[in-house]
């Protein structure tokens, strides 16, 4: 009897290596994991009907299960029966997260066995040309927040003659709320591996860079016993796949900074410098690092290439809605009942993610709000929860979607304490280099200060002008992203939330 | 500091192992700070020299990124995380009872030399808030007993 427990970090934050444990002896096998965070340590059990599940577990929990297991497996207090058949599961839609906590991340077998390989196989044999139409006809947009069709820059990239050109993966993922690519370089890290083995070939870069954030020891780890797997079988070095072409890959470790995760800091960090961004132009497709031409792509969208590869264009398309096509893995974070991930196409409401998956708070309190796209994005209040997750129709409510990642809260969250450390934050991670962003967060928090110190409501009026004065000008006069859109946070919490500055109204100050 | 020079014969051979890798500083940097505990001040100008840089941009790489210390740490490392997630799930709680237990400011060392704290934004364990790291390990679903817990073992442990 084959028994599954995942290797995922959170998964072991929260006791599956204590449980792995306490089942010494037995036929364990070490997978991925399903995303059903709230679930773990979340034990599977081959059966007959499929695999069956028990979680969360605890070591204590080991010996009644393995007792049940003897018996009637149903009848433990924490059986839940077919995995699969769990409604939370059973409703996605898991393209790039397939095989999540189904393989074992190192095994290649495992992989090959779940369809891995076969774009890269359908990309050796079509050619760079159609591979790159294969990629813009997706309607493939990068996942790391900003959503530029991918298919332009593989174009870009391709188009542009040099002696070396890279892909750089921003494996830099630091939007709090957000663990997707985390997940997947833990749990699936060939593919990742794949879609930049295609990028390499069909851009004609040959070497690559994943830049992790060190906040993932392990994900860094995974991925360089990955790397020394597909190179000893031939998917990376000087025939990749039978391509007759060069691609070969490093992993390099960030050292903190959020800010990294912006592009162009990003390429400075790898180069060896302090992280501060570039202006743009010139685009980094262009000249990016080294001041090379460079594919840049977070995770994600790299991942998702082998699957538009090995099933068409078409197939990828025929999910989600308008503009935003294909499906996002998103993310359920902060006080909620059933955290974890939730791939589906675009396109359903936010209700239904934070009510059908989320269950609600976890606290049990009434829902207050919900942060979606990581700490720049706006605070949305649960009047606007029928808006669907999709690029524009988020970006219409002055809202965004970011990475994917939804960080709940109860009414006992301070929205103009979590305005102020929007700002805070700001401060301490902006590169320095554009006034707007090094000097207006540390002004914010400031105004802030003043604000909710005022002793009177015309003190307050007057200090929150001033504040929605100064988020415009962050807004439209930074340099990059985290400049231009910290003040999301902020005015969109004064425009839901006035009374919590002690405001009256938000239409008071204007 | 003498005992720093000691550190000499590692860094040379880390130094000629990485230099010829382009843009080879920042794992320079982290192999040295897991080698050592920290970033020694005899390590700078050994680096410039290899990189053909500066010790102004040395030290301007090290001051501009979080991870990287220029004085050794106490024995164990704790990071909260700090960000939104962990917020909306009582992480401010927890600073309060590190900072009343420890006697610290969100940032520095124990007196006793067990702990130094810092703030992390973001350990990806969102989905099981509150979170925090201990010695490279993450712990999630914190509970101010878990916490206590986890600080009772460093503290014993001398």
């Amino acid at each position: 009897m084959s028994l599954y427990l995942p290797s995922d970090s959170l998964a072991c934050a929260v006791g599956a290596d204590e449980v792995a444990l306490a089942l010494a002896g037995q036929d364990l096998q070490r997978t991925s994991s399903r995303g059903l965070y709230w679930l773990e340590p979340l034990l599977e059990v081959d059966t007959p009907q499929g695999r069956i599940g028990f979680g969360p577990l605890t070591a204590a929990d080991v010996p009644s299960v393995l007792d049940a297991l003897q018996g009637e497996p149903s009848a433990h207090p924490l059986a839940l029966g077919l995995v699969e058949e769990l409604p939370y599961l059973k409703t996605q839609q898991r393209l790039l997260f397939a095989r999540a906590g189904i393989t074992r991340p190192l095994s290649l077998d495992d992989y090959r066995a779940h369809g891995g390989f076969e774009g890269l196989t359908r990309a050796v044999s079509i050619g760079g040309e159609q591979t790159a139409t294969e990629v813009f006809d997706s309607g493939l947009r990068g996942r790391g927040g900003a959503a530029f069709p991918a298919g332009i820059k593989w174009r870009t990239v391709r188009a542009t003659q040099a002696a070396q050109k890279y892909i750089v993966c921003n494996a830099d993922e630091g939007d709090s709320g957000t663990f997707a690519d985390r997940m997947l370089m833990e749990g699936d890290p060939f593919l990742l591996i794949e879609g930049m083995a295609i990028a390499g070939i069909t851009v004609g870069a040959s070497y690559g860079y994943i830049y992790v954030r060190s906040e993932y020891p392990q994900a860094v780890a995974t991925l360089r016993e990955a790397l020394e797997i597909a190179r000893s079988n031939g998917y990376l070095g000087a025939n990749v796949g039978g391509s007759g072409l060069a691609f070969d890959m490093e992993v390099r470790v960030g050292a903190g900074a959020y800010i990294c995760g912006e592009e162009t800091a990003l390429l400075d960090s790898l180069e060896g410098k302090r992280g501060v961004v570039r202006a743009k132009p010139p685009i980094p497709a262009l000249k990016g690092l080294f001041g090379l031409p460079t594919l840049v792509h977070n995770v994600l969208t790299l991942a998702s290439v082998p699957l538009i590869l090995a099933k068409g264009a078409q197939f990828y398309r025929d999910y989600g809605m308008g503009r935003s096509l294909g499906t996002m893995p998103f993310q359920l974070a902060g006080n909620i009942r059933h955290g974890g991930l939730v791939e589906r196409a675009f396109g359903l409401t936010l209700r239904e993610l934070v009510d059908e998956y989320g269950g609600g708070t976890a606290s049990g309190r009434p829902l207050k709000a919900a942060q979606v796209g990581g700490p720049l994005g706006a605070w949305v209040p649960p009047n606007q929860f029928d808006t669907p997750l999709d690029y524009e129709a988020f970006a219409g409510i002055g809202a965004m979607l970011g990475h994917g990642g939804v960080v709940v809260a109860d009414d006992s969250l301070d929205m103009a304490h979590m305005a102020r450390f929007a700002l805070q934050f700001c401060a301490e991670e902006s590169c320095g280099k554009c006034t707007p962003c090094r000097i207006g967060s540390t002004r914010g928090v400031e105004v802030i200060d003043r604000l909710l110190a005022a002793p009177d409501q015309n003190g307050r009026d007057a200090q929150a002008i001033i504040l929605k004065d100064l988020c415009d000008t962050m807004q439209y006069g930074s340099l990059c992203a985290l400049g231009g859109m910290a003040p999301f946070p902020v005015v969109s919490a004064l425009k839901h939330f006035p009374a919590d500055f002690g405001l009256q109204s938000s239409e008071a100050d204007q | 500091m003498p005992d720093e020079m000691l550190q000499l014969p590692m860094l040379h051979s880390l130094l000629e192992r990485h230099k010829r890798s382009p843009g080879a500083l920042l794992p320079i940097l982290h192999e040295i700070q897991e080698g050592i505990g920290y970033i020694p001040d005899v390590a700078i100008p050994e680096i410039a020299h290899a990189l053909n840089q500066s010790q102004a941009e040395i030290r301007g790489v090290i001051s501009f990124y979080h991870d990287f210390r220029t004085a050794p740490p106490a024995r164990h490392i704790l990071r909260l995380c700090r960000a939104e997630s962990c917020k909306s799930r009582g992480a401010e709680q927890l600073a309060a009872q590190l900072r009343e237990r420890l006697q610290l400011d969100d940032h520095g060392s124990s007196a006793d030399g067990s702990i130094s704290l810092r703030p992390v934004y973001c350990l990806g364990a969102c989905a099981c808030s509150p979170a925090l790291e201990l010695d490279g390990k993450v712990h999630a679903r914190l509970s101010a007993e878990r916490l206590d817990a986890l600080l009772d073992a460093c503290q014993e442990d001398v």
